[in-house]
């Protein structure tokens, strides 16, 4: 591990938390704005983080609590290899264990709501994974290695090369961040869940891990979408945020604008657009790279 | 040679004994377990003496003047026909004469007329080989292990078939006999001879039961596996006349012009792909579900399925950048994706398992298509991992059967209370199948990297497809069992000790495996790849698109496709795994209120159901997700096979053109 890689997994385990909580209030004062509100406070995500831990813990049964444990450890886990430099295809199978975990605490509970909830979390996995899997084999396409450190010493930013799969990433990233418009296995908005699905039955500080988990997770997504702009210079660092910021900006705008589409249209859409942005982007980046 | 012999010999023995003990007593019990450990004993010392002894590089080759073993084959061969006759005529099966005549006169007429008669060895021995009589001697004893409790309960329950265990145990053996002289063999018509001993005994195998269903699915398997047979036939009458060699590693000295050998490749891998149950022939395999577990076992797990991958790996080599690589690899990436899709819409926990079988040799199939030492690598260790995980999962969901009646997977719901020793091994099971650190889902992601490497564009996008939904149907298979139903008392299994001892070791086994993952690959499978990679070593490095440092094989020597960085995170990961049953323990150490699941209306207080607005308890029924209504069998399965046969036919017809005219 280099010193940068160091360095990137302290601020990743340290301030994940705190990022992803101003991130996701700056999503809320933006989504308030857009709709004519006040909206709440900044750090509202994260009093309400913080909140959660202070809560008695309750559980269902006896595997619910570390179950959702082993859910939010193998999360920090898949993030920690991928800002170390690690291997992505690695992160990504990490991250799969990681909601294996989520979706088993859900049937543990053995209740209607969470079990929709599991059901619809696999369906989701199951929409998304072609999509994240194409990405790292676009990123060991263009730049010859599935490793982070590798991938971003190149000197060209890799969206040049990758904007297909760029597209189908940015399309999974709306269901991995529990946007709009599908209808999903639990979010913040009512409108896309059944009675909170997935996590209807965790509460106090157990339902805390399962909101950390997913604070780590955002973090992690944000860096790979990063990885399409970073370049051997120290500036491109600039340039992935801004991305970030953008796609951020742009998911809130969808948030906000589209109507609710059901399942059977999440699975369809997600695998068209992977088959078609991902599959094509993959024609042109494997004859390109054998010529 | 004397091990080898008694590896091949002895089981066949076994069989002849025990097809005349027809009643189930304490002696006959004691003799299947000695068989089986005598068997596993000597595959164990077969391995080590090789690896102390003998030059594994070269390989070892054995018999080379076999006039009298060549009549003896003659004989066997003469009677399988006439074994197979009597049961068509007997069904009114009379396309299966023309099948099985077609297949066995030629060979007869080879070794008779001396024609096919050489000097060269007829048994080879080199780490493949050991790689196989392991996984056969290991796996394939401890199934015979677990049949003796399990076919005893078996009756019990279905009083209505005809008690045969008899000889039910006497066609285990021979199963295990011909598949260790299958993967020994060297020359084509020995192997056929073996290859079609297996087709035949899995027919009497499933045909077990004797029950309408039976029948029809035997014979299903019988044609399927009798016309891979007739592809075989050929390939060999091509070898002996007209390239005038007899052996598979003579075949494999032409890797350097695989045009010259395209017809031989192209039949024996049309043989293999219908042994392994490749689209469009895998409706066999499921059919083989009527048969009692052992059975379900044995053929989709170390023999039988294993006969056909194992071939296409051996002829890899050969396969590179030819029409016969296209043919193997789409086929096999294809099955991978639909059987996978297939495996969702299924209930039945048989099912779910022969789907993922057929799944996951059409992942192997794809990875020996390719024809590149990362993706054999690939290969192999999908093979060991494949061979000992479905085993075991087959193994438990037998004996759920046993004790509950239903091997559904909706009724496994709250398994790991009632049955938790079951649930353990079930739950090893999936992660093995499905999950990173464990050896399938590695093997998987090696067999990835090798595809991209390849060039095999549709192969990538198949596998990443198919893993996404192979994740799906594994995971709320597991959440079935992982459901916690409140107040479920534990049941009281009924699994003998003989399944134990079966179901246990392996399950340890499964987990070793992950462990000693890397010396798996460093002793036996990367000399291996060496070896048959070495002919054809110039053009794989200018195949390989660079970067040596990531672990990827730039030529032959470092076919190990995953560094070992990541093999030590893998390491840690495995670990957290195992401790996460003693972090319960800690984790609820400290007393806390425990409270009621939410169902919206109030909760009757066991979780299993509510009082409605008008007072009256509502159950609950809680059911996994099928979507026969997108991916069923009804759906897909008919326009999936059919797309799969006219690939095969046209890829067949211009192999066959261009191996014979061009």
């Amino acid at each position: 591990m280099t010193t940068y890689g160091t360095v990137a997994v302290i601020i990743y385990l340290l301030l994940s938390p705190v990022i992803a909580c101003t991130l996701s209030g700056v999503d809320r004062v933006v989504t308030a704005r857009m709709q004519g509100r006040r909206g709440p406070k900044l750090m509202q995500p994260w009093y309400d983080l913080v909140k959660l831990f202070s809560k008695e813990t309750t559980s269902v049964n006896d595997i619910q609590k570390i179950l959702v444990m082993a859910h939010c450890f193998f999360a920090i886990f898949s993030g920690a290899i991928f800002f170390a430099g690690g291997d992505v295809m690695l992160v990504l199978f990490a991250l799969t264990m990681s909601e294996v975990f989520l979706i088993l605490a859900a049937y543990s509970v053995n209740a209607a709501y969470s079990e929709i909830g599991a059901q619809r979390e696999l369906l989701q996995m199951m929409a998304y994974e072609p999509m994240t899997l194409l990405t790292a084999v676009g990123f060991y396409l263009a730049t010859g290695s599935f490793k982070v450190d590798k991938i971003i010493s190149t000197d060209l930013p890799l969206i040049i090369k990758m904007p297909g799969f760029f597209i189908g990433f940015c399309f999974v990233l709306v269901v991995k961040l529990r946007k709009s418009p599908f209808d999903l296995s639990t979010s913040h908005h009512a409108n896309q869940e059944i009675i909170k699905g997935l996590t209807g039955d965790l509460s106090g500080p157990v339902y805390g891990f399962s909101e950390l988990a997913e604070l780590y997770e955002e973090v992690l997504m944000l860096g790979i979408v990063g990885l399409f702009f970073m370049t051997k210079e120290p500036v491109s660092l600039l340039w992935a945020f801004i991305a970030i910021a953008v796609v951020m900006f742009c998911m809130s705008l969808i948030d906000n604008i589209f109507p609710r589409v059901k399942w059977e249209a999440l699975l369809k859409a997600a695998w068209l657009v992977t088959f078609f942005a991902g599959g094509a982007n993959l024609v042109i980046l494997s004859l390109a790279e054998r010529m | 040679m004397p091990v080898l012999a008694f590896l091949i010999l002895f089981p066949f023995a076994a069989a002849f004994i025990l097809f005349f003990l027809k009643k189930d007593s304490k002696g006959r019990s004691f003799l299947v377990i000695f068989c089986a450990l005598a068997e596993l004993a000597a595959s164990v010392y077969f391995a080590i003496d090789n690896y102390l002894h003998h030059d594994m590089e070269m390989g070892t080759y054995y018999l080379s003047d076999t006039h009298t073993a060549d009549m003896f084959i003659a004989a066997g061969e003469f009677c399988l026909m006439l074994l197979v006759f009597s049961q068509a005529i007997r069904f009114k099966k009379y396309y299966i004469l023309l099948l099985s005549a077609l297949g066995t006169i030629p060979a007869l007429y080879l070794d008779l007329m001396g024609i096919s008669e050489t000097t060269a060895s007829h048994l080879k021995v080199d780490h493949l080989t050991v790689i196989m009589v392991l996984v056969v001697g290991i796996v394939g004893s401890l199934i015979c292990i677990y049949a003796v409790g399990y076919i005893r309960d078996y009756h019990n329950h279905h009083t209505e078939y005809r008690d045969r265990s008899g000889y039910f145990f006497s066609m285990l053996f021979v199963f295990l006999g011909a598949m260790m002289g299958l993967i020994s063999s060297d020359n084509l018509s020995w192997m056929y001879f073996f290859w079609e001993i297996t087709s035949v005994c899995s027919f009497l195998l499933i045909g077990y039961p004797q029950t309408q269903e039976a029948v029809t699915n035997s014979f299903r398997a019988l044609w399927m596996n009798l016309l891979g047979g007739c592809g075989f036939m050929a390939a060999i009458i091509f070898c002996v006349c007209v390239m005038e060699i007899t052996n598979i590693s003579q075949l494999l000295l032409f890797a350097a012009i695989p045009a010259m050998a395209i017809f031989p490749v192209g039949m024996l891998s049309f043989a293999a792909l219908t042994k392994s149950a490749q689209m469009p022939f895998s409706r066999w395999l499921l059919g083989a579900m009527v048969a009692p577990t052992p059975t379900s076992a044995l053929l989709h797990s170390a023999t039988m399925v294993k006969a056909g991958v194992y071939l296409l790996l051996r002829l890899s080599p050969m396969m590179y950048g030819t029409y016969v690589g296209i043919m193997v690899t789409a086929i096999g990436g294809f099955t991978f994706f639909a059987a996978s899709l297939l495996a969702i819409t299924v209930s039945d926990g048989k099912k779910v398992l022969a789907y993922s079988t057929i799944s996951n040799l059409g992942l192997i199939t794809a990875a020996a298509g390719c024809g590149m030492s990362e993706a054999v690598w690939a290969g192999i260790m999908l093979l060991i991992f494949h061979a000992v995980t479905k085993s075991m999962m087959f193994m438990s969901v037998g004996a759920y059967e046993n004790s509950t009646g239903s091997r559904d997977v909706e009724d496994m719901h709250g398994m790991i209370l009632r049955y938790p020793k079951l649930a353990f091994v079930m739950t090893i099971g999936i992660f093995g199948m499905s999950v990173v650190p464990m050896g399938m889902c590695v093997a998987k992601w090696a067999a990835l990297r090798a595809f991209v490497d390849s060039g095999y564009i549709y192969l990538t996008l198949f596998l990443c497809f198919g893993s996404a939904s192979t994740m799906f149907y594994w995971t709320k298979w597991l959440g079935k069992i992982f459901s916690v139903s409140r107040e479920s008392a534990r049941h009281e299994d009924t699994v003998h000790g003989s399944e134990w001892t079966a179901i246990y070791p392996l399950t340890v086994t499964a987990v070793i495996l992950c462990l000693v993952y890397p010396l798996i690959s460093t002793f036996a499978v990367t000399p291996y790849i060496q070896n048959a990679f070495s002919g054809s070593l110039n053009r794989l490095v200018t195949s390989v698109p660079a970067d040596s440092s990531l672990g990827i094989a730039s030529n032959a020597e470092t076919a190990q496709a995953i560094s070992t960085e990541d093999f030590i995170i893998m390491g840690v990961m495995l670990i957290c795994m195992c401790i996460l049953p003693l972090g319960m323990k800690y984790v609820n150490s400290v007393q806390e209120r425990r409270v009621l699941s939410y169902m919206s209306g109030f909760n009757t207080g066991n979780d299993r159901g509510f009082y409605d607005s008008q007072g009256e308890i509502k159950e609950q029924y809680l059911s996994n997700w099928y979507m026969p209504d997108i991916f069923g069998e009804g759906k897909i399965l008919k326009p999936c096979l059919m797309l799969a046969s006219a690939f095969l036919i046209v890829m067949m017809t211009a192999c066959t053109v261009g191996g014979l005219f061009i």
